[in-house]
């Protein structure tokens, strides 16, 4: 487990990879959903889930689910990161016969635990696996599900939610990553998904609502869940879309995006700056 | 001919797996008095899981328990499994390989009563159209058993067409995953047929026998991957093939047979529900007798073939 600055720097080194994946060649990638994951991924990968990168099938293990799999490159970022792959592949992905695909996939990635991106089926995945570990005894392990806001649009999240609900899977951690975003524009001017925390806690989850940059706010939620009995927690995390880059920040036009050779350097610039800070401590 | 429930042959497997495997488990969307998956439920009610009226979580939550190494039977109806369900079935399970079996039940015509809402004229369209997944059609109960179990050995994501109505027992008690089965032999025409239109298919051939044509019955029970070869072999043996569904002509087993008889000069025909929607009915004879699915039309189908 890393210590809270450290998950920072991993933060910011997520952004660092997610950047050069996207490159300034043409290629395009979601940049915008993946930079306000950062925190989430870091605090996760870097200070709570139970894994071993050399062995992505250990039996202890917790469980992560990205549901909102269109920002698999920052799920890249942080698996790279964390040893499960050399970091030399993050530069081949969505390439033809990559190891990383455009989205999530369970068998050509080792570490991805199932296929996600057809939005809205992440949780009940999770749901699945939650099962398996009351069936199996694994009560010390954890199942953390990242959703977008955005895909709060999906009925079928609330058929999870309730099904999560019915099932006392207190094992199960929803995270949504509330960026205000979808690809089109603010999702409250589009299809309004809100409020979130009243409707998640209407279904009957635990809710936690926190600043989604904040890692001791998000380490906090992890914790509080871990010891939440009798239902599922939901942490409603707070985020800006594009967070760290500021030409990207709260800008729809950098969901899925290619990058000019200046903003590749002006973003790559700023993203170094704060490494370089972050490392002197 | 004593008749059997493809739909209890279901249960009773799924049962007797559990007891044989641990980490067999099913799911149901509140129709396991129809499915029969309730006799799972009675026998191992900490490995059943009830989903509720919600088949496409029902599936997504399939794909998590077998990605986390159990085997997952799941059972709804078949319009439900391959309608409502189709993109949980496809992004994950399928494209995954996951060990999620699903068992499609009251498929085709069979829920005579319901109509066209409930009634799978395209669920084997859709399926086989899926990689990865394996899609099997029984004739009967017996193989239905057999289905589920070969089902259950199989490392993926295997779908089983279930009728709900009780069906005459053909097959020999021998199951052979991808391999057309011969139920009869007779060398002038085949009749390909699965599900419940191979009772037909059996009738069509007595009656072809009493007019002197020999008459050869094949059970497609694997509709993927499907015995392209085996049509392609049989071909070479009969003068004309017809087969025989319960399904839509287009994606079931007509098609498939066709694609197979491509480059053959062996004519074909078929007997399946036109491009249409079915509807409700007092019994299910009235019905695949509105919609055409009967030995006599197999029968002149054949004739016509063969003249």
């Amino acid at each position: 487990m890393q210590n809270t600055s450290e998950i920072r720097l991993l933060a910011d080194k997520i952004r660092r990879d997610v950047i050069q994946m996207i490159g300034c060649e043409g290629q395009t990638g979601h940049l915008g959903g993946s930079c306000s994951s950062a925190e989430i991924l870091a605090t996760l990968y870097g200070g709570r889930l139970k894994f071993k990168p050399d062995d992505p099938k250990w039996e202890g293990r917790d469980k992560f689910l990205y549901s909102k799999g269109h920002a698999a490159i920052a799920q890249y970022a942080v698996m790279a990161e964390m040893g499960y792959f050399p970091k030399e592949k993050l530069w081949t992905v969505k390439q033809l016969g990559a190891m990383l695909q455009g989205h999530p996939d369970r068998l050509k990635t080792p570490g991805v635990e199932a296929g996600t991106g057809s939005l809205g089926q992440g949780l009940s995945i999770a749901v699945g696996m939650a099962l398996e570990m009351k069936l199996d005894k694994h009560y010390d392990n954890r199942v953390y599900c990242v959703m977008g806001d955005g895909e709060m649009a999906e009925g079928q999240i609330w058929e999870a939610a309730m099904a999560a609900v019915n099932f006392k899977l207190d094992n199960l951690v929803g995270i949504v990553d509330r960026n205000t975003l979808q690809a089109t524009g603010f999702i409250e001017e589009r299809f309004n998904t809100n409020p979130l925390s009243e409707k998640w806690k209407g279904f009957g989850w635990h809710v936690i609502e926190i600043d989604g940059h904040d890692v001791n706010a998000l380490l906090d939620a992890y914790e509080e869940a871990y010891h939440t009995p009798g239902k599922p927690t939901v942490i409603i995390a707070n985020t800006v879309k594009g967070k760290g880059v500021s030409f990207a920040e709260g800008k729809a036009a950098f969901h899925n995006c290619s990058l000019t050779k200046e903003q590749y350097d002006t973003a790559l610039a700023e993203v170094d700056a704060r490494i370089a800070e972050l490392s002197k401590n | 001919m004593e008749r059997h429930s493809q739909r209890v042959a279901y249960g009773e497997t799924i049962v007797e797996l559990g007891a044989e495997n641990p980490n067999v488990v099913a799911l149901e969307a509140d129709l396991g008095k129809s499915t029969m998956s309730t006799l799972f439920q009675q026998a191992y009610p900490e490995r059943y899981f009830e989903m509720g009226i919600a088949e496409a979580d029902m599936i997504s939550t399939a794909a998590g328990l077998a990605a986390s190494g159990k085997i997952a039977f799941c059972s709804t109806f078949a319009v439900f499994a391959a309608g409502r369900a189709y993109d949980q079935i496809r992004q994950t399970v399928a494209i995954g390989k996951l060990n999620v079996k699903i068992c499609g039940s009251s498929s085709g015509l069979s829920d005579f009563g319901d109509g066209s809402t409930h009634q799978a004229v395209e669920d084997v369209a859709i399926m086989t159209a899926i990689p990865n997944l394996t899609v099997f059609t029984p004739a009967d109960a017996d193989e239905v058993r057999l289905a589920v179990r070969a089902a259950a050995e199989i490392e993926g994501p295997v779908y089983i067409r279930v009728v709900r109505n009780d069906l005459p027992t053909y097959t020999k008690g021998e199951f052979k995953p991808g391999k057309l089965s011969i139920l009869r032999p007779g060398n002038d025409v085949a009749i390909i047929a699965h599900g419940v239109m191979v009772e037909a298919a059996m009738n069509a051939a007595d009656i072809l026998e009493a007019k002197g044509i020999s008459a050869c019955v094949v059970n497609a029970s694997t509709m993927k991957p499907f015995d392209s070869e085996g049509v392609q072999q049989l071909a070479q043996q009969v003068k004309a093939i017809v087969t025989a569904e319960d399904h839509s002509r287009i994606g079931g087993l007509a098609s498939h047979v066709a694609l197979a008889l491509r480059q053959s000069s062996t004519p074909m025909d078929y007997v399946a529900i036109d491009d249409r929607f079915g509807q409700s009915a007092h019994s299910a004879k009235e019905l695949m007798e509105y919609y055409g699915l009967t030995a006599e039309a197999i029968v002149d189908k054949a004739i016509a073939l063969l003249d």
